[in-house]
């Protein structure tokens, strides 16, 4: 199901209409090919108008977008030979995170990502990709295995945050996300992260410790959500579209922080309007980073890491 | 106690209005104050007495940071470290109020930079490094000054071999710096994952609040962790949390005794004992 953001709804009228054609017939039928061509111009023209300037607040929308490629998507079309391990090996398995081993242009590789789900039924199964205490320990438990077996680790962040529950704080949510992070410094492989939606706080940050930080252009990271910053700053949920703008949670604003290494280019109008372009894009880049990465050796890899995270900070020293 | 036999005399007796008792007390400079896990009304001065304890059930009451120094640390041999970091308004943040001026004004009020202060001093003749929040310069919130000053603070302790103790007292993030905000979570880990490599030890303190970014980074990542009663620690607030599963929560959930059953952390230690506590466990770890 296609699904449209309020300040994409002028879109669906026109691409219910496409489909339509397209269903019964072929585009490039002569009977409608005058509708599709007027459509078409229809679509682009609007496009421009609503995807021409997006706000903060139009991003963050997007960053959350039903129909963009989650991290199993990413998987599928980006890896082969995908195998998925699961569980802590303490209390459960957390399908919030999903983690294994696969194949990156004929390279071995272990995975790990927040999930989201495409429709209800996946969303409440992943619990929106909020994780428990449970799907940061299996992150742990498979980068240990990738680091013991000289496996490089690509991330893949898109959470609105962890889950903030009973259950969660009672077998220690902030242990396990302190852990995480604090294990991803030990690490002798190369680790790529990739903010392909949300990166929503302490919950992304978890899995967020590589070597290099990549942003799809529409994805946010924030140390917390327009909603939640507007509610305790402004006492007013509904300010979520200031707090976007002071937070600056976009990928422009983190390379211009350099928290983040590269903005990897989106389709025109976000990665839900073009899968295919989506991956294309951020292809060739995983790859350079992965060939760049090999060059260095273990204490190497640990050590710029470390370097990264120690530079980020803005204060004065008099 | 009901008694039940003679009924007393009634006597034409004044009945005590609390809440107006309590804002002529404020009125009086806040004669009493009220304890925020029992909810009884203490007099501020036998609090202040009590090192700044519950009387009646030994919730322990924010304190200065000269006053956690004074408990910790042997007479005269404190000195700050990393005095000279102060915060800017690089994200030229505006809610209500922009964060320059939100900054300076706090600055005046609580008469420091930020919201952490380091140092070195001693504890029963042990040398140590620690850090110190300070939660009434904006909630103890984690921003740059504080990560850079922690970091600082634990890079010294695996280069100079000492240990490191940090008491923790914070409502999480700086909100007003951004993305940087949430780094510094990450660049104090690694920092301790430095110190740890030495082999020196790392203890963290949480006192009344520790919540978000600062559990979910240096507080739990103590070797020991250290509470003190009834702290609230958690990661997620408990309003958060309330609002989003809609249902109750436990009795005396996120507070430190909770947490010590759960295995969260190693023991709750009185503001009285901890000095003691502190410096029998360095001596059995260093020497
Ligand atoms: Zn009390």
């Amino acid at each position: 199901m296609r699904y449209y953001l309020d300040f994409e709804k002028k879109l669906e009228p026109y691409e219910r209409r496409l489909n339509e054609i397209k269903k019964f017939y072929t585009l490039d039928d002569p009977r409608y090919n005058k509708e599709v061509q007027s459509i078409k111009r229809k679509i682009a023209k609007i496009e421009k108008e609503i995807y021409g300037e997006l706000t903060n607040w139009q991003r963050s929308q997007l960053s959350r977008h039903v129909n963009r490629p989650h991290t199993l998507d990413y998987v599928e079309h980006l890896f082969t030979d995908f195998i998925e391990l699961k569980g802590d090996r303490k209390f459960k398995d957390d399908p919030a995170i999903v983690a294994g081993f696969a194949s990156f242009e004929e390279k071995n590789i272990a995975v790990v990502g927040h999930q989201k789900g495409k429709d209800i039924r996946e969303m409440a199964y992943r619990n929106f990709g909020m994780s428990h205490p449970e799907g940061y320990r299996k992150a742990v438990r498979v980068m240990d295995m990738a680091n013991r077996w000289g496996k490089p680790i690509i991330t893949f962040v898109d959470t609105p945050g962890a889950f903030p529950g009973i259950g969660a704080e009672e077998r220690g949510q902030a242990e396990a996300i302190a852990t995480s992070i604090e294990f991803m410094f030990t690490l002798t492989v190369p680790v790529i992260t990739v903010v392909i939606g949300e990166g929503g706080s302490g919950g992304a940050l978890a899995i967020g410790v590589g070597n290099a930080i990549l942003m799809l252009e529409n994805a946010t990271y924030s140390v917390i959500s327009p909603e939640g910053c507007a509610a305790i700053l402004w006492r007013d949920g509904s300010k979520a579209p200031l707090a976007a703008e002071a937070l600056k949670p976009t990928a422009h604003d983190l390379y211009k922080l350099n928290v983040i290494d590269e903005v990897i280019k989106e389709p025109f109008g976000g990665a839900h309007r073009n899968w295919q372009e989506t991956f294309n894009n951020l292809k060739p880049v995983l790859s350079r980073y992965l060939k760049d990465f090999a060059k260095k050796n273990g204490d190497e890899l640990k050590a710029l890491r470390y370097e990264k995270f120690r530079k980020m900070g803005v204060f004065e020293e008099k | 106690m009901i008694f039940f036999g003679k009924k007393k005399e009634k006597k034409p007796h004044k009945e005590i209005d609390i809440k107006k008792e309590i804002k002529k007390a404020e009125k009086e400079e806040s004669l009493w104050i009220k304890c925020s896990s029992c909810q009884e009304l203490l007099y501020i001065k036998e609090v202040e007495r009590n090192q700044h304890i519950c009387l009646k059930c030994e919730y322990h009451f924010p304190i200065s940071v000269e006053n956690r120094i004074k408990l910790t640390f042997d007479e005269g041999s404190f000195n700050e470290l990393f005095g000279s970091i102060g915060p800017v308004d690089f994200l030229k943040f505006k809610d209500t109020k922009s964060y320059k001026a939100r900054l300076e004004e706090t600055q005046e009020q609580v008469k420091r930079p930020d919201a952490v202060v380091c140092g070195h001093g001693k504890i029963n003749g042990i040398d140590v490094l620690t850090a110190i929040f300070d939660f009434s310069f904006m909630g103890g919130s984690l921003g740059s000054v504080v990560g850079e000053k922690i970091t600082r603070t634990l890079e010294a302790g695996a280069e100079k071999r000492l240990p490191v103790i940090i008491f923790c007292a914070s409502g999480g993030a700086r909100m007003q710096e951004g993305i940087m905000s949430l780094m510094q979570m990450s660049k104090v880990s690694g920092a301790i994952y430095r110190l740890k490599s030495t082999k020196m030890p790392y203890i963290s303190v949480l006192t009344d609040p520790t919540l978000g970014g600062v559990t979910a980074s240096m507080g739990m990542l103590g070797d020991i962790i250290i509470a003190e009663p009834k702290a609230m620690i958690g990661f997620a607030g408990p309003r958060v949390i309330k609002e989003t599963i809609k249902e109750e929560l436990p009795q005396g959930f996120q507070r430190a005794e909770y947490l010590l059953e759960h295995g969260m952390i190693d023991m709750i230690v009185s503001r009285k004992e901890l000095k003691r506590q502190l410096s029998t466990l360095l001596k059995l770890i260093l020497s």
